[in-house]
């Protein structure tokens, strides 16, 4: 990507804290215009503060944050007219039909009868909310109420869209929807901000990651780059006995242990003479691999290298 | 940007009328409780409120006098319960998400509360008609010109724009709606502390000099005055006064909270 023009997000040395907590400690990164980018991180890894501070929501504590070249804390107002928001907490009216709020964001965004109503019967069609649009938002499921949320945040055509967790809590049908109207977005030149707990739906979506942990960003870059990180994959070794397993994870102490599965996960940097070295180790540990398969790099073995965890579930923070 | 103050005000307005419309029972529902003290206040108690305020003997004409009395009173008790119903709206705003959306948005800051306001007022108004309906069915008449009745709807208009200016601020300050919904119950004890009910002269000493230097005393003296002729004096001034600086205070107060309102709702 060339930087010929202002990135649509510029942050650097960002912090925050919630009383005695760091939440973020000193982050910085830039998204290009009409990119996808996440913010990709666990449970209590600062996501959704950072997503609060850059949508103008949350002041930062030290740093600064450029919005399409306007300063977050100066001008929010400049900041507020050019993004839109769709967080994690639904932010639609329960009490009105999916068309009423639509109308209300309209309306909002001053935009005119004529034009209002016309994005409106548009904004339906293209959610597949036209049935829906005289319900209440309350009779909605989750995830025409997600979608409906996005729509809203769309109405006054934003330039930067900023989607909090996007998916989560998304039958796999309704993400798959998800991921189309983001891609549907960026093809329209939007630029979309995301924050997601999924490495595979940061990997299908964005340009650019940031691994986010523990209010530090410990690795960005393309998917691509990120993989690069961990040239070898993973090997997963399955056994047919607890005491194989056992033994082999006391040889291989880096690996990621399923005591239901009876298999143990080794990230390894060598290639197939990694593999080999693995199956060496355990053979002369008399250890007895049942089956072997190699999988090729994901953004799950980036994860467990730079974090030291398989992914992100741990103790929520909200 | 901020230049669409009056807009988006008036878009937040048609929101709460729309939510007024689509629950209608509300509405009835605040005008239900004044109309039951009313008429608790005149059938059970107005025969012997009436004497103690010094009216006709007759246990008739006391309570034509109690009505009388009580009324502004009555009146005053409507706007105040509104005030609840302001509170939960924008508690449950708050609660929903849906103001953390409209903080994102470039529209005019003061609108979102202001939409709830002028929402609380119509509301106020409406059970105030209902009310004053059943009042005239039980015989209460003001005694004044109708220039003098418009200058009492004037008092009460200044008096639910305070109210739902502090219920705004009191709808936003809690974690919780039903916290929320609480808080303005304590402008309904105030009220009873007032003379809205009885003569503070009635009342011992310490309260009744909080009574008479709490706002509702003048507000509801000042009505008494404007519908049945009693003297006003000064009470005119210190309740538009009182009005206007409660209001004042409460916009700046809900301002401040939704400025600073978590980015995330409660859950």
């Amino acid at each position: 990507m060339i930087a010929t023009s202002t990135p649509a997000v510029a942050v650097s040395g960002l912090r925050k804290s919630f009383g005695s907590q760091l939440v973020l400690d000193g982050i910085g990164f830039q998204v290009a215009e009409g990119s996808v980018f996440a913010l990709l991180g666990p449970n209590g890894a600062g996501k959704s503060t950072a997503i609060h501070i850059l949508s103008t929501l949350l002041r930062p504590d030290d740093g600064e944050v450029r919005i399409g070249g306007f300063d977050v804390v100066r001008e929010p107002e400049r900041v507020r007219s050019l993004i839109g928001l769709t967080g994690q907490v639904s932010a639609v009216d329960p009490q009105f039909t999916g068309e009423e709020n639509l109308r209300l964001m309209a309306d909002l965004g001053h935009l005119g009868r004529p034009l209002g109503r016309q994005r409106v019967a548009d904004l339906l069609e293209r959610f597949d909310l036209t049935e829906a649009a005289g319900k209440p938002a309350s009779t909605y499921s989750g995830g025409m109420r997600r979608r409906l949320d996005l729509a809203m945040t769309l109405v006054g055509e934003p330039r930067i869209i900023f989607l909090d967790e996007p998916t989560t809590g998304l039958d796999p049908r309704s993400r798959r929807v998800m991921w189309d109207i983001v891609r549907d977005l960026v093809a329209r030149g939007v630029t979309v901000f995301l924050t997601t707990q999924y490495l595979e739906e940061a990997d299908r979506l964005a340009n650019r990651i940031a691994l986010l942990d523990g209010g530090r960003i410990v690795a960005e870059g393309t998917p691509a780059e990120l993989k690069r990180l961990v040239p070898g994959g993973s090997v997963e070794l399955a056994f047919d006995a607890q005491s194989d397993l056992d033994r082999a994870a006391r040889l291989l102490p880096a690996a990621v242990r399923d005591d239901q599965a009876l298999t143990l996960r080794v990230t390894e940097r060598g290639g197939v003479q990694g593999v080999r070295h693995v199956l060496d180790l355990l053979d002369r540990g008399s250890v007895e691999v049942e089956g072997l398969s190699v999988r090729p790099v994901d953004l799950d073995d980036v994860f467990l290298s730079l974090t030291g965890r398989s992914d992100g579930h741990e103790e929520s923070r909200s | 940007m901020t230049t669409h103050v009056v807009a988006d005000s008036a878009t937040m307005f048609r929101r709460s009328l729309r939510r007024m419309r689509r629950y209608p029972s509300l509405t009835f529902f605040t005008a239900g409780l004044p109309v039951v003290f009313l008429l608790l206040f005149v059938y059970v108690l107005g025969g012997t409120m009436g004497a103690g305020i010094g009216g006709p003997a007759s246990a008739g004409g006391a309570r034509d006098a109690y009505l009388a009395y009580v009324l502004p009173g009555i009146l005053l008790l409507t706007v105040v319960g509104v005030g609840t119903g302001t509170a939960i709206s924008i508690a449950m705003d708050k609660t929903q998400g849906i103001i953390a959306r409209f903080r994102t948005m470039s529209i005019a800051r003061a609108s979102v509360l202001t939409g709830h306001v002028l929402g609380g007022v119509v509301q106020a108004f409406l059970a105030l008609a209902i009310v004053v309906v059943v009042a005239v069915v039980v015989g209460f008449r003001p005694t004044t010109g109708a220039l003098s009745v418009a200058a009492a709807l004037g008092v009460l208009a200044l008096t639910a724009i305070a109210v739902a200016w502090l219920s705004v601020a009191m709808g936003m300050a809690p974690e919780s709606v039903e916290t929320a919904s609480n808080l303005p119950m304590i402008l309904t004890l105030l009220l009873f502390l007032s003379s809205a009910f009885v003569p503070t002269a009635s009342m011992p000493e310490p309260l009744r000099w909080f009574a008479e230097h709490q706002p509702f005393t003048p507000i509801a003296e000042t009505l008494r005055g404007l519908l049945l002729g009693t003297p006003i004096g000064s009470d005119a001034l210190i309740a538009v006064a009182w009005c206007v600086v409660i209001s004042v205070a409460a916009f700046v107060w809900a301002q401040r909270l939704y400025e600073r309102l978590p980015a995330r709702p409660a859950a």
